[in-house]
Parts: structure tokens; sequence; C-alpha cells
């Protein structure tokens, strides 16, 4: 699977954009993607994956291959949406690379692109719901915060912590968010507001919740050959040297320890192993992590921790730009904010921000391996990329 | 209309029936068709006790659509006697009752709110055990 590279990214801000439509957004992210490349590239996309979980309920639009492609100006390319629920565009990233890794197209365009505030908050945690079990879990109620809310507890009861235990997750991310101009929550908190936050889905507070917005990220891939061409002209290299997709159930009950997200590992381990490189090799992460249980259980299932490890290594500031494990250094989902399907390329963006030392005040210093890991539902499908800096 | 959805799921949801294997004994829940290579009827139907204990729970503050006349609500995780773990609403509790490893059983009650096709859609929930 070498020789796929990573040659342009671009996003909308992360928002509330109740004035522009998903095909605006959808426009600026691509226009965005392409704008360092030389002219022919966008003349030579030979395919199009858009990364999307809830367009036809929450942006009342479907078919939305054909439909964006053409509002990008990229009418006529094979154009898909990939639906991985929340892991959508890590699933589309992973369609992408094989196009291009099987000769079928050079270069490949993945669209993220997630319309949401068109609906009230009780429509979309409904609609992102449906990414449970339907019968077993969305229509008793649950929706996917009560889902992660109940792995915390459970996390808490086995390990013996309270729930201030996780707030260095949020701490960090709005903290990285602040100095992100795309992100959806520019301002810093403390341990003490997250003390007194509201309770959402108990024990998950206001402050420990992503909030789901509107947004687009686009990135083009390319062959190696490509990428060559594109280098000569001064775009610094990034290769996608590992991708893997694992699923696992989407009801919960159904996992013999809901405590192990066992696709989250399995994609991670079969990704770095394509890479040939070691979860020690990777310098900066994206995780999905709208709660910091999430974050802490990922950390955990990849094998960077041991199990109930991970509060305890984040108190230390192992999450933080300077630390072992850096993550959400644009926000993460919990700052930069929630945007479903398209999470997974916006993750995409800032890896390439960070591989190509582009990341300002919080730039991991000599970052050249990087690892994007999105879930869709809690953990049902996981899709890991892993990036390598070619220098 | 999705009359037929919930009619459909009406021994799951009415007796928690779940399936017991053949051979093994393993029983799981809910009913689901046979893994590929596996007998077809090799998984047999067994209703379940409706015992078990609190795995874990949450109370929600922020329902989805289809849930507002709950209110706050509670769910929860439930590993019940026979093995399975059974996710559902908990009641006929207040918030500080429930803890992790609590004795709960089964009852039936109104799952969600009565939507536009007027369909009441009943189902397990669990309380505190009453023993």
């Amino acid at each position: 699977m070498s020789g796929v590279y990573l040659i342009g990214a671009g996003a909308t801000p992360v928002a509330e954009h109740y004035g522009r439509s998903l095909a605006d957004l959808a426009s600026e992210a691509t226009r965005a993607a392409f704008a360092g490349l030389p002219e022919f590239a966008a003349h030579r996309v030979g395919a199009l994956y858009v990364a999307n979980a809830l367009g036809d309920r929450l942006a009342a639009q479907g078919h939305l291959g054909a439909y964006l492609s053409a509002a990008v100006g990229l009418r006529g390319v094979p154009a898909v949406r990939v639906e991985a629920a929340g892991a959508s565009g890590g699933v589309a990233i992973q369609q992408a690379v094989q196009a291009i890794a099987a000769g079928a197209a050079e270069i490949v365009a993945v669209l993220g692109a997630e319309k949401v505030t068109d609906q009230l908050d009780d429509a979309v945690e409904a609609a992102l719901a449906l990414a449970s079990d339907a019968e077993t879990e969305a229509l008793h109620g649950l929706t996917l915060t009560a889902q992660w809310a109940m792995l915390m507890r459970r996390y808490m009861h086995e390990h013996g912590y309270g729930p201030e235990a996780f707030a260095p997750f949020p701490v960090n991310a709005h903290a990285n968010a602040a100095k992100n101009p795309l992100a959806l929550y520019r301002f810093p908190i403390n341990a003490d507001k997250y003390r007194k936050a509201a309770l959402v889905a108990s024990p998950l507070n206001m402050l420990d919740c992503s909030s789901v917005a509107d947004g687009a990220a686009c990135v083009v891939l390319a062959s190696e050959r490509v990428a060559r061409e594109v280098a000569a002209e001064g775009v610094p290299l990034v290769r996608l040297a590992g991708v893997a997709v694992a699923t696992d159930t989407p009801a919960l009950a159904l996992r013999a320890d809901p405590l192990d997200l066992a696709a989250a590992r399995a994609s991670a381990h079969i990704a770095l192993g394509r890479a040939h490189l070691g979860l020690s090799d990777v310098d900066v992460f994206e995780l999905t992590d709208p709660h910091g249980i999430a974050a802490a259980l990922a950390l955990e299932a990849m094998g960077y921790y041991e199990p109930g490890a991970a509060p305890r290594h984040a108190a230390d500031g192992a999450i933080t730009p300077t630390g072992r494990t850096p993550i959400a250094t644009a926000g993460g989902y919990k700052a930069r904010g929630d945007v479903a399907g398209a999470s997974g390329v916006y993750q995409i963006v800032e890896l390439l921000r960070q591989l190509r030392g582009e990341a300002g005040p919080t730039q991991v210093d000599g970052a050249r391996v990087a690892l994007a890991q999105c879930l869709g539902g809690v953990g049902a499908t996981a899709a890991t990329c892993v990036l390598v800096a070619e220098r | 209309m999705e009359i037929a959805r919930h009619w459909r799921a009406r021994a799951t949801r009415y007796r928690l029936e779940g399936q017991r294997h053949r051979h093994s004994g393993v029983v799981r829940f809910p009913p689901q068709p046979p893994a590929l290579g596996e007998e077809p009827d090799v998984w047999e139907p067994a209703p379940l006790s409706g015992r078990g204990e609190l795995y874990s729970f949450s109370v929600l503050r922020q329902p989805p659509a289809g849930y507002e006349s709950f209110g706050i609500y509670a769910v929860g995780m439930v590993r019940l006697e026979e093995g399975p773990l059974v996710t559902a609403q908990l009641t006929d509790c207040a918030e500080e009752d429930l803890a992790i490893g609590m004795p709960v059983e089964m009852v039936t009650r109104r799952l969600a709110d009565t939507g536009e096709d007027g369909v009441l859609v009943y189902g397990y929930k669990f309380r505190p055990g009453l023993r």
C-alpha cells in the first residue's frame, strides 16, 4: 500500500453556519484543499469520496456523491457517499487510498461535509443515536452520549476514579482550540469550571461533551508519481503509510467487555503494521474524543496505556502538545467541534499541518509520524490512518 | 408507519425472550440470526428471568426527539442472571437510589412518546429489585 500521498487539505471553520448550505461549505473546503496545488491537480481528479453521516436525516439531501461533486466543480467524476456514522471520514480515506493503490485513480479527493443545524438538538441526538443499535439501544431512549456516560461510570467504578479525573482531556482540548481559528469553542476552561458544569448524562457534564456542528473538510490524495510532480513545485510530501478499518457490534451490550474498544485496537495495529511502524513511533494523535472517557479508552485499546492508566497520564500532561501522546492539538471533537461524518477528514487536515510544521502554537516539536483514528458509534467502526512526513 | 417493526419484536420486548445454544447452553440476548457456519436452528428461543444486577447507568438530561415526555430519565446496562448484558431504561427509582451492582428486575412499560402513527410502544425496563 506504499505510494499514496497526501498533497492538499483545507477546511471551513466548525460552527453553527445558519447562513450557509451543505454545498457552500463543501465548496469552500474543496477550494481550500486545492488552493496550494498546481492547476493540473483539479483536472486529474479520478474519484471523489464524500464522507457524510447524517445528510438524509438532517440536511434533507441524499445522493451526496453526485450532488456534491457537481456543487464543488468536479462534475462527471466518479463520486460516492461513504457512510459509517462518526467513522465516515476515516472510512472514506481508506476507500481513497485503496483506489489509488489499485491504480484506479491518480488523484482522489475526500470531502467530509456535514450540515446539522437545520434541525433542533433533539432531532440531532435522535439521528446520532441511529449509529447505535436501533432496536436494543436507540428505541430505549439511549443517546451516544448516554452510552459513553455509562462507560465512564463503569470505568470510574473499576479503576477507582471520580469524574474530575477526566477534566484534563477537555482542558487540553479547549487550550488548543483557543489557538485554532477554525475551532468551534475558542476559549480555555479549567478543572474548577469542569467540576461545576451542569450534568448532561451523568456522570458526563457539559464541559465533557462535544457539540455537533456544521463544517466541511477536504483532503487530496495522490499516487507517488503525481506526488513527485507536485513536490517538484515545492509542496512538502506526507505519505499515507497505513490505513485500516475494523468493526465491532454497534450494541455495547453484545461486547464481551464494553470497556474494551476492540475495533479501535485492531484498526490501529493493522494500520501501524502496514506502515511498518510501532505505537512508540507516533508523535501526534487525532482521536474520537467527544468525551474524556472516549480518548482514554482509545489510548488504552491501542495499547499506549494500561487499562485504567490513561487519566493518570493525562493529569501529568501526557496529552498536551509537549507530552508523550499529544491529542486534540486543534481542539479535538470537544472544542474544535464534532462534525459527525466529516470529523475524520478534519483530523487529517490537522495532522497535515502538524507534519508540515505549520501548526503554530500547538505544533508538536519535530512531528514526523501521526496517527488519526475515528470511531463510528461507540467504537463499532474504527478507521485508523498513519501518516509519515517525508523530508 | 412502523407497526410491523414493533409487532415483530413482541417476544423480545414483552417477554425478554433471548436465545439458548442447543449444545453449549450459552444464553444470549437479543435473538440474532445464526452466524455463518452455524446450524440454522442451533439457537432456540429462551425466555429470561428478568433478574440481574446493574452494570452501569446514566441519567439523561437532554433526551432525543421522541422521548421528551419522560423528562429526565435513567438508563442502564443490566447483567442478567443468565449472563447477557441488556441495555434499557431504569424506572421506579430516584437517581440517588442507583448504584453499580444493585439488584434489578424487569417490568413492562411504555418506551417512547406516542409518535405520529399513534402506536404505543411497550417493552422492558428495569426497576430496583423487590427482594
